[in-house]
């Protein structure tokens, strides 16, 4: 279900780490708590984001929910295909839809991020 | 304080979640949000049909010699002129004018008055209506002796037809009849809050299981969809039916709440009746609006509305129209503020002036 390449923060975001770039997108969980998604609002190219801060919102139906930053970086682009098709984040939110690929500032957080492992024992207790 | 109150549950609650789907506190019940999801569940009902557990509301049974009369004082519709077997939607109401709820009217005989109440208020509009109560009535909160069905879409009475003897497509809306259904006693509405043709239907609760799944198996031909609250929401939404809590409660006035013509002055003394005179005479200050974003912004409950920039009234409800492709919602403005659908609104959306406009409802009706 979680694939072992990604990373998870305890906000329900996964990250892909190659060289000096992060691939952030949400959780399967994330977007099956949130339901159907029909909006997603993400900051511009050349934005920073900060770890932990809030960098934009998914909107379903029911709720809106922030999408919290697990990397600190500048935002070198957004997932063109979301602004037409947001219910590719319900079909696909490990893969295709992705949310936006950040240019890293200093070393990512790898403390604070959980593998695919520990993100499945965490959304189990989370759960109960 | 609410960690320590058990939720209420239907007697379908295990099989909502055989079903897997998602829950949620509802006014202290738990529950079916959605099922496959809200817009997949939304569009059924539109295009087919939906069954809906609706059980949480409650029923309240008045009684007596004096039935007709208790009723048409605690109303504001008119409801000593409903015939038997006809339903009427109606208001309870506090003595200044807000609402106690918003309630539906059966009229089961000349003395048996049948109340359908929304499930948060059911032992408060008890409570009002007892209070209230100088007639030779009896007063009944008979909730548990009820599961409430919804079957709604254009499908409904081909899905519904399959399991009685009554000839529904002869129940016109708003009437109801007692019969069976699959062998048990029911009471079939033709009403419904989806803005669809469709039946409510009353049920003992130990049937409710077996009911519901042949309700299941004789929709299937119409890829019948098991609907949670949440496609109920946008569906009445759509239909612009209000929600107590939302767009009705104690401090707001039918009058001000567009229901004015479910307010029958002429039929003598109700409680309320003085209240909403003075207010009819002055004028209301406040009047609901639809409007529609621009843009792909969602106004949610709660969201405030200005006027050229300053606060002027707060959105009741606001969600992604699913039949219409657009964010709409319902919202309180100034009533001389209005004269009109279209006029140019601003919402403030997680601090962001987001453009509207004012839009008449309902935002959809169905084809007929």
């Amino acid at each position: 279900m979680y694939p072992e390449n990604l990373r998870y923060s305890k906000e329900h975001e996964w990250v892909r780490l190659e060289d000096d770039t992060a691939t952030i997108g949400i959780t399967d969980h994330a977007q099956e708590e949130l339901g159907d998604i029909v909006y997603v609002d993400l900051p511009k190219a050349g934005t920073t984001v900060e770890q932990g801060k809030a960098l934009g919102t998914v909107e379903s139906v029911k709720a809106v929910s922030e999408i919290f930053s697990p990397v600190t970086g500048e935002v070198l682009e957004i997932n063109p295909a979301l602004a037409d098709a947001p219910e590719k984040l319900n079909e696909d939110p490990h893969g295709e839809a992705w949310l936006l690929k950040v240019r890293l500032k200093g070393a990512p957080p790898l403390d604070q991020l959980m593998t695919a492992a520990e993100y499945e024992s965490f959304i189990g207790e989370e759960k109960k | 304080m609410a960690a320590a109150t058990p939720l209420r549950a239907t007697a379908l609650h295990s099989v909502h979640l055989v079903l897997r789907a998602k829950m949620v506190d509802f006014g202290g019940w738990d529950m079916p949000l959605q099922y496959s999801g809200i817009l997949q569940e939304h569009r059924a009902v539109r295009a087919s049909v939906g069954l809906f557990d609706v059980s949480h509301m409650g029923e309240i049974e008045i009684r007596g010699p004096e039935a007709g009369a208790l009723t048409d004082f605690v109303t504001t519709n008119h409801a000593r002129k409903l015939h038997t077997g006809q339903a009427q939607y109606s208001g309870l109401l506090y003595p200044h004018g807000g609402f106690v709820d918003d309630i539906l009217v059966h009229k089961v005989a000349g003395d048996h008055y049948f109340l359908c109440v929304n499930a948060a208020n059911q032992e408060k509009d008890c409570e009002h209506i007892r209070s209230q109560n100088r007639f030779d009535a009896r007063v009944d909160l008979t909730s548990d002796a009820y599961t409430q069905l919804a079957i709604q879409g254009p499908n409904a009475l081909a899905t519904l037809q399959q399991l009685t003897a009554l000839e529904l497509a002869s129940f016109r809306y708003y009437w109801f009849r007692d019969g069976e259904v699959a062998g048990v006693p029911a009471r079939i509405a033709r009403t419904g809050y989806t803005g669809e043709d469709g039946f409510e239907i009353y049920i003992p609760p130990a049937e409710s299981e077996r009911i519901w799944n042949e309700l299941l198996r004789a929709g299937a031909a119409f890829d019948i969809k098991p609907c949670g609250l949440g496609a109920r929401n946008t569906l009445r939404l759509e239909a612009g039916f209000a929600l107590y809590g939302h767009e009705i409660d104690a401090s707001i006035s039918p009058l001000e709440a567009g229901l004015g013509s479910f307010v029958k002055f002429d039929k003598g003394e109700f409680v309320g009746r003085e209240a909403l005179l003075r207010q009819k005479e002055n004028g209301v200050t406040r009047a609901l609006a639809g409007f529609e974003v621009r843009g792909r912004a969602i106004a949610r409950d709660g969201c405030e509305v200005c006027l050229h920039g300053a606060p002027a009234g707060w959105v009741t409800s606001g969600s992604p129209s699913p039949s219409l492709d657009k964010n709409i919602g319902l919202c309180y403005l100034p009533a001389k503020s209005l004269s009109g659908p279209g006029r140019p609104i601003q919402i403030l959306i997680r601090n962001q002036l987001v453009d509207a406009v004012t839009a008449p409802t309902p935002f959809y009706k169905r084809p007929r």
